[in-house]
């Protein structure tokens, strides 16, 4: 089967995209598939066109690739694809729409105010910034609504550091959100096929929280998996993390990032397409339940989505 | 994408039909010998046209006291790799050339770092280390300094310090060495005497690169050293790849024989002295008042220093949406300064392309400083108080009013790849 490996792109997280991608390329080799590796650009559609695969395997991280726009391509093209569809990628990659979503279904997320830039310049939004950090308390979580992996995720841990964390954020994106802190251990749940694997448990070794490098760098962060949690715990866990992948309509796969702090777990956010590097979670959650890295991207691209007639983009 | 982050020279102006007579004359005549493996240390012809180019600098160097190297950056790491043990101190400027840190770095090399200023390193901060470091019983392996238009920073060396430097490295017996990728693509102001002819090539290891002003795709450098350590330079440089390119060095040869190289040199010294100028109206126009810079006197690289609470690898994310590139500061510094300043190429591009990527930046620049102002309440005279740099911090740029730039020269080049570094 000759299957389309969607990489790179010009999202800040290419250097990860192209790491997972190699090691799906790999693997697809292995599995006697024949892989085709595009480096999405100008060309995608074209390139598309000429190389005809009959499946697509997106191992893009960050906006375009994992916020729906390829998926949308992907559709108005036919071409099946791997990972979620167009409205679950875009709700996770907004990490405001999700926590509604989230939070309309009764499952919990961390109290938040979210703002764009515009609010501040024309609406005088930084008057409210004193009430909100009474509500949410300090230290307090900054980021940017639809960045993946942590970048420009700021801590503030009083008020004098909020105005700067802000700025940061807005780096990264025109719409940020400010989120309560919860102090606990931080939790990976992956998730296959609607099926929860072994949960990973990311304990920061230097520092007091994660950066972008150290998420990819062998060594900085110690993962222990399966987390060592009791039976009840970690069913409990697994569930919440099911039930939010549900609620913002994945399928085929996606990893549930949750904090679980004095008051139970609570959900942060939700990667449509995680990582797929050999420092990645996903892969190891996958390990922990016996499945190696080629049965992995075997399984997934088994249930690459097919496009019902009734989700039709294109008028008829 | 405007790529403000580079350190490519232009060699579009190079004349291709002298590129081709060169190397059409080397195929009928040497063709054998051109293809073949050459001497370790570099071919006679080659240093005598690198004789040439440190004779335009006031050096005249004993040819022995010449090895040929693939590049500068060999030179830099030929040299660490012959001085340095784990653990070593090494001294460098902060900022300093990030590939420098990073060979310095593989050879786990202690690196300290002294601060620069408008003139340069601070010596008088390198005099407080040395004895520091002194009456902890260590000795640096050397001092590595780019003097004139320096990378990152843009600043040259004054007069003054680089005698007092050269006195330093005598008095403590410590060497130097003297990288000097720029010196002659000055556009203004009078040239300053090099370490090496200072020194008279007792304590300075002199690294030279014909990348900046013919060709950084042919990789030929060279170091003068005093015998001692060259030998020792040369038997590490066999053990990396024998020889520089034979065929390099035969294009050099034939180059330089046609006599026209300081011509040449003086047509790149005119294109980039326009657009360093370009980029300085550029940058008077659209960037906000709380910003500042240096006034580079020549290289290929302007330094610009943003209110203290912009952080330039987060901005870099904004500004790559706009579809412009720079480097951010921090990379040329060990301990997490310079997070609030910018490397700026201005070889690279053309005039119009300068502006247009200043203008981007600048636009990107202004929203956060006016996004920080409204969630902030804070006047901007405040603001320029605030951002001014901390005493010892000598990259700080002045202020815009001030116009002076800063340069950062660079070996390598290309597409910038942005290094986020949030928490989580």
């Amino acid at each position: 089967m000759r299957v389309a490996v969607l990489k790179g792109g010009r999202s800040l997280e290419r250097v990860v995209s192209l790491r997972s991608a190699a090691r799906v390329e790999d693997a697809l080799g292995e599995l006697g598939q024949e892989a085709v590796g595009i480096d999405v650009g100008r060309d995608l559609v074209n390139r598309l066109r000429v190389e005809r695969p009959e499946v697509v395997f997106i191992a893009l991280h960050g906006p375009g690739g994992e916020d729906g726009t390829v998926q949308e391509l992907l559709e108005i093209l036919d071409l099946p694809y791997t990972g979620p569809g167009v409205a679950a990628c875009a709700l996770c990659m907004d990490k405001v729409a999700a926590k509604h979503e989230i939070r309309a279904a009764g499952l919990p997320t961390p109290d938040w105010a979210a703002f764009n830039a515009t609010a501040f310049r024309e609406l005088g939004a930084g008057d409210t910034l004193k009430e909100i950090e009474e509500r949410l308390g300090f230290p307090l979580v900054i980021k940017p609504a639809s960045q993946g992996s942590s970048l420009g995720v700021e801590f503030a841990s009083s008020r004098d550091e909020v105005p700067e964390a802000l700025v940061a954020a807005f780096s990264y994106d025109d719409r940020v959100l400010l989120e309560r802190y919860v102090k606990g251990r931080e939790l990976a749940v992956s998730i296959l096929d609607g099926e929860a694997l072994p949960i990973v448990e990311a304990i920061p070794r230097e520092e007091d929280f994660f950066n972008f490098e150290a998420r990819y760098e062998i060594g900085r962060t110690e993962y222990v998996c399966p987390a060592e949690l009791g039976e009840a715990e970690t069913q409990r866990v697994q569930e919440l993390a099911t039930r939010t992948y549900e609620t913002l309509g994945c399928t085929g796969f996606a990893r549930v990032d949750l904090m679980l702090g004095d008051d139970g777990p609570q959900v942060l956010e939700v990667n449509a397409i995680p990582g797929l590097t050999d420092t990645s979670l996903f892969p190891m959650a996958a390990e922990a339940a016996g499945i190696d890295f080629t049965r992995l991207v075997e399984r997934i691209l088994a249930s690459a989505r097919e496009r019902p007639a009734s989700e039709a983009t294109l008028p008829a | 994408v405007i790529s403000l982050a580079g350190g490519l020279p232009d060699t579009s102006t190079f004349p291709s039909e002298s590129f081709a007579a060169q190397m059409t004359r080397i195929a009928h005549e040497s063709s054998a010998e051109a293809l073949q493996y050459g001497p370790t240390e570099g071919f006679k012809e080659t240093k005598e046209c690198i004789l040439q180019v440190m004779a335009a600098e006031a050096m005249a160097p004993d040819p022995d006291d010449l090895i040929v190297t693939t590049g500068g950056q060999q030179a830099i790491d030929l040299i660490t790799k012959t001085l340095v043990n784990p653990g070593d101190p090494v001294i460098a400027e902060a900022p300093t050339y990030p590939g420098a840190v990073a060979t310095f770095c593989s050879y786990e090399a202690d690196v300290h770092q002294v601060s620069t200023d408008d003139d340069g390193m601070r010596v008088d901060e390198l005099e407080e280390l040395l004895a520091g470091l002194a009456t902890a019983g260590r000795r640096p392996k050397f001092i590595y300094s780019v003097p004139s238009f320096q990378n990152p920073a843009g600043v040259t060396l004054s007069r003054e310090r680089r005698r007092r430097l050269v006195e330093l490295a005598r008095e403590h017996e410590v060497l130097i060495v003297e990288d000097n990728p720029y010196g002659l693509l000055r556009y203004e102001g009078d040239p300053e005497p090099t370490l090496y002819s200072l020194d008279g090539g007792d304590y300075v290891l002199y690294l030279g690169t014909f990348s900046k002003i013919l060709s950084p795709g042919i990789r030929i450098g060279w170091v003068a050293a005093p015998p001692p350590v060259l030998e020792k330079i040369g038997l590490g440089k066999q053990a990396a790849d024998l020889c520089t390119s034979t065929l390099s060095q035969y294009f050099v040869r034939e180059y330089f024989a046609e006599g026209r190289w300081p011509g040449y040199i003086a047509d790149l010294v005119e294109i980039y002295r326009a657009r360093r100028d370009a980029m300085l109206d550029a940058l008077d126009g659209h960037f906000p008042e709380q910003s500042a810079w240096i006034r580079p006197e020549g290289g290929l690289f302007l330094w610009a220093t943003l209110p203290h609470y912009i952080d330039t690898t987060d901005l870099l994310a904004k500004a790559l949406r706009e579809n412009v590139a720079f480097v951010p500061g921090s990379a040329a510094y060990l301990d997490g300064r310079g997070g609030s300043s910018m490397r700026l190429n201005f070889s690279a591009s053309g005039e119009e392309e300068l502006h247009e990527g200043i203008r981007r930046i600048g636009q990107v620049v202004s929203e956060q400083v006016a996004l920080y102002e409204t969630i902030t309440g804070e006047h901007r005279t405040a603001d320029v108080e605030r951002q001014l740099p901390a005493p010892g911090d000598a990259r700080a740029p002045r202020t815009r009013s001030g116009g002076a730039t800063r340069d950062v020269p660079e070996e390598a080049g290309g597409d910038v790849i942005p290094i986020p570094r949030r928490r989580e």
